[in-house]
């Protein structure tokens, strides 16, 4: 499993094929399924168009939480593997900005899986995204249906 | 005893001390260390007026958690990432 956060733009190709080694190096032939999930940076915002965004990070800790909510999807779900990386710094509209991976023997848990690690990274990873537009700069608030997103997977046993 | 206070995003930018050191009495809690910054400037006031988060040594934590000489506390609003 790999959790990173860096700056940088990632490959899918290359991320994919690390998270299908990573399952088959723990669990030869028992993968069936792979499911990921990329996320980008829409040109707008309840407001209007902006012209990209910026994400801080707590050093040390965002890394430690990452790769420990990558740990629990892979013991909740009985993963082979799974990943996640997430970026830092400026980021520009249509740019990716966060990807997962989940590799499992069956498809409903690799699904569920990559949906665990979106709901709940946008709750427990210290991660803040500014907006910006033009000189204008403005940080985005939690969303309500976010937290209620964690909230179902907090609930369910 | 002195605990190093770290501070992120709206939190880091109302109170603009990104980092400090803070002097304590032994045995205080998170409760006690957020008391006594509210009280350095209005500007730690008011950027204690939101809803902020604690983390002690890179842990989330609540306000009852006791604190340990050389503790890094940690002081942010909620995440927004993904």
């Amino acid at each position: 499993m790999f959790a990173v956060i860096q700056q940088q733009d990632f490959d899918q190709g290359a991320l994919y094929k690390q998270l299908q080694q990573n399952a088959h190096n723990a669990a030869a032939g028992n993968t069936g399924a792979i499911v990921t999930f990329t996320g980008l940076v829409r040109d707008y915002n309840q407001s209007g168009n902006i012209d990209g965004i910026e994400l801080e990070h707590y050093p040390g800790m965002t890394e430690n939480a990452l790769l420990s909510l990558v740990e629990q999807a892979v013991s909740r779900f009985s993963l082979t593997s799974a990943g996640a990386v997430h970026r830092v710094g400026r980021i520009l509209n249509d740019e990716q900005i966060v990807w997962v991976g989940a590799a499992a023997p069956h498809r409903q848990a690799a699904f569920d899986a990559a949906c665990f690690l979106m709901d709940m990274l946008k709750q427990s990873v210290p991660l803040w995204k500014k907006e910006f537009k033009g000189t204008d700069e403005k940080w985005v608030q939690v969303k309500a249906t976010d937290d209620q997103a964690a909230l179902k997977w907090m609930q369910k046993s | 005893m002195q605990i190093s206070v770290k501070t992120f995003a709206q939190t880091r930018e109302v109170c603009e001390e990104p980092q400090l050191s803070l002097t304590l009495n032994e045995g205080a809690n998170v409760a006690e260390a957020i008391a006594l910054l509210g009280k350095r400037s209005e500007k730690w006031a008011l950027a204690l007026d939101a809803n902020v988060l604690t983390a002690c040594n890179q842990q989330l934590c609540d306000q009852d958690t006791v604190l340990r000489s050389g503790d890094e506390l940690a002081l942010f609003p909620p995440v927004t990432g993904g």
